[in-house]
């Protein structure tokens, strides 16, 4: 008997609340709100907003080129003039750091968004449909068993050439890495979101939808995504991790960008052997994905608090 | 089958003034498969609904009880054709249900709708309640949206909320005024009949009167005719026209609400009488209670003859060899028993 007690309270608080405003609140208001409530999620967000600034509007205001070979200057410690030293070919870590943030970045939003994509599409169809289920999840289990680094070095002999003689060695390398860590990487949300609609699609609410008689394209887009909306979320900002730390890899392994074409991954394998020399070569681009990594994974989490209109009331 | 339904169609015939039969559900079955093994080899049917034929009139709220697992619930979504039946029909004004084609059974939607059970499940809980109730008019008109906020402010007066309230989340409320969102919904679109699935097991027993008397009215103003599946006796008495009593999937009595309650016939409807409390001390300290023994049987293996001669009290040979054929004792009060003298 204490809830309607508790709901009462409530009621009365936030009827004396909203009583002065308007009558309509806006979604975008109350998400924002609950956001800022989360201090993990805005400090996230302030670090990643400062990563993303500073590498894409940094090397505007660097004094020194990212490419540009000083070889007077090579493995210096950190000084007032080159924060993070410089590389053995004396080039300025701040400022290959930023212009490595650019392609770390947007390889990883992109490929976390194609694998979100594809996992959330695949997720919802195989447990919608029951008809899907087994064929998407044998070819999940298929994916899934693929060995990773041969099937790369495959599709990258293969489609390099062509991708570069097509977009230009940039764009189509970019292109490849993203797709490839996109292919790579959606099984795992694909099955965690087959499991939670399999969950919804049980609940009343589904049954009340479809006796009302909505369309099916709408139950799953109004009443069962939103729904599954929680470890999309965390499947996301996982992602984007996973894309950061392979693209690393792949730079490692050569088949990456060119190796004047500095990445987060690319600068922390070319420092590695310097570790001794210059440390601060391998930490600075170090913390950088260990920050873009962890805001990101904050930002997600507030974000899904503050998308529950549960929590948003609190 | 044939028996039974010649009955009701007789009983549908005698009665002079009968109103119009909205619903008509003949011979209706629902089996669950069972598998089992990797191959999904089917080895049984869980019998939720075995062979149940009743008729809803226009305007009236048919009753139907019974506890756990006898196939309630199961009765309500599958004339809502939420579940696909097995066998049997479903007439709903004139049309077969089973025969709909899913274009045609959308359009037949909006004039049968369910309230739910739950009310903690049935709302989405990322929906605001103007959204929730205004779904199905957005699914079914085409009205502006300034047309359809009139509606569901119109809809929530109707139900006793604050039209004010149309931009909170589900969470924001208790579980009595979520079912009264719940109605809203169901009465968006002026249904016909509206399937009640246990509207008030969940809620607390002074709201459940609450939520009763809105439905007894809004049936008044806007003619509507239920389905109201309960498991609570005295609710169904207070509500309902007729009464259905079921147990394992099949109906053991139906009648009209004052002759099942005053002059009970099956043995089964008597011992579910007698385990609803009399609010008088002195009347419950002495008074005969039937108590049945063990459980209601698994529906995927129903005893043979009578499903009830298991726990029956005044269970005979015949009754677990053969099975009860419907029979209308007296007008508009049908029963499967053996032992219920023919008139």
């Amino acid at each position: 008997m204490t809830e309607p007690k508790v709901h009462a309270s409530r009621e009365v608080v936030a009827a004396t609340a909203s009583g002065a405003g308007p009558k309509h609140r806006s979604l975008r208001g109350d998400v924002w709100r609950q956001f800022r409530r989360h201090k993990g999620a805005l400090v996230g967000l302030c670090a990643f907003m400062f990563v993303t600034v500073a590498s894409f509007v940094g090397p505007y205001l660097m004094p020194y080129d990212a490419v540009e070979i000083d070889i007077k200057m090579r493995n210096l410690s950190p000084t007032w003039s080159h924060p993070l030293g410089t590389d053995n070919l004396g080039r300025d870590m701040v400022a290959r750091s930023m212009v490595g943030g650019r392609i770390s970045l947007l390889v990883a939003i992109t490929a976390m968004a194609l694998s979100v994509f594809l996992g959330t599409t695949i997720g919802v169809l195989a447990g919608f449909f029951k008809r899907l289920d087994g064929v998407l999840m044998r070819l999940t289990d298929l994916f899934l068993a693929l060995p990773v680094l041969p099937l790369l070095l495959v599709i990258i002999m293969l489609f390099r050439d062509s991708l570069r003689a097509t977009f230009g060695p940039e764009q189509g390398i970019f292109m490849l890495i993203v797709f490839i860590i996109g292919i790579t990487s959606w099984m795992q949300t694909a099955r965690v979101v087959r499991g939670e609609v399999l969950t919804i699609k049980q609940q009343e609410f589904v049954a009340a939808a479809h006796s009302i008689g909505t369309r099916r394209r709408n139950v799953i887009f109004r009443h069962i995504l939103p729904n599954c909306l929680s470890p999309v979320m965390v499947a996301a900002a996982l992602g984007m991790a996973v894309a950061i730390i392979t693209e690393s890899a792949l730079s490692f392994l050569g088949l990456g960008f060119p190796s004047d074409f500095p990445t987060w991954g690319r600068l922390l394998y070319d420092g590695k052997d310097f570790i001794n020399l210059t440390p601060m070569r391998v930490v600075g681009p170090g913390v950088l994905i260990s920050l873009t990594v962890i805001s990101v994974n904050f930002i997600g989490d507030g974000l899904r608090d503050a998308l529950d209109p549960k929590l948003r009331s609190r | 089958m044939d028996a039974e339904m010649t009955v009701v169609q007789e009983q549908a015939a005698e009665a002079p003034e009968m109103p119009e039969v909205l619903v008509s559900v003949r011979d209706l079955k629902k089996h669950f498969p069972v598998t089992k093994g990797a191959l999904r080899r089917k080895v049984g049917a869980v019998r939720a609904v075995d062979g149940v034929s009743f008729d809803i009139m226009r305007g009236q709220t048919l009753g139907l009880v019974g506890e756990s697992g006898s196939g309630k619930s199961t009765i309500g979504r599958t004339l809502l054709r939420l579940e696909e039946p097995t066998e049997g029909t479903v007439v709903f004004d004139g049309g077969d249900m089973a025969e709909l084609s899913a274009r045609g059974l959308r359009k037949v939607r909006p004039r049968m709708q369910m309230v739910f059970q739950d009310p903690h499940a049935c709302l989405n809980p990322r929906m605001t309640v103007s959204s929730i109730i205004g779904e199905p008019l957005v699914e079914h008109l085409s009205m502006t949206s300034r047309e359809r906020n009139e509606r569901v402010e119109e809809l929530l007066g109707l139900v006793g909320l604050n039209p004010e309230h149309a931009n909170r989340y589900p969470h924001e409320f208790s579980g009595g005024q979520r079912q009264r969102i719940g109605i809203a919904r169901a009465i968006s679109l002026n249904p016909d009949l509206i399937v009640c699935d246990e509207p008030i097991a969940a809620l607390d027993v002074s709201i459940q009167a609450q939520v009763v008397n809105l439905m007894e009215e809004l049936q008044d103003l806007l003619g509507l005719t239920y389905l109201f599946i309960s498991h609570d006796l005295g609710m169904i008495r207070h509500i309902a026209d007729r009464v259905a009593v079921m147990y394992l999937g099949r109906i053991m009595e139906l009648a009209d609400v004052d002759s099942l309650y005053d002059n009970p016939l099956h043995p089964y409807t008597r011992a579910l009488q007698s385990s609803a409390p009399v609010p008088d001390p002195a009347v419950e300290a002495t008074r005969e209670k039937i108590v049945l023994e063990g459980d209601i049987p698994s529906p995927s293996s129903p005893p043979p003859g009578c499903v009830f001669s298991t726990r029956c009290p005044e269970a005979v040979d015949r009754c677990r060899s053969e099975v009860p054929v419907w029979r209308e004792v007296s007008p508009g009060h049908g029963v499967a028993c053996h032992l219920v003298p023919a008139i």
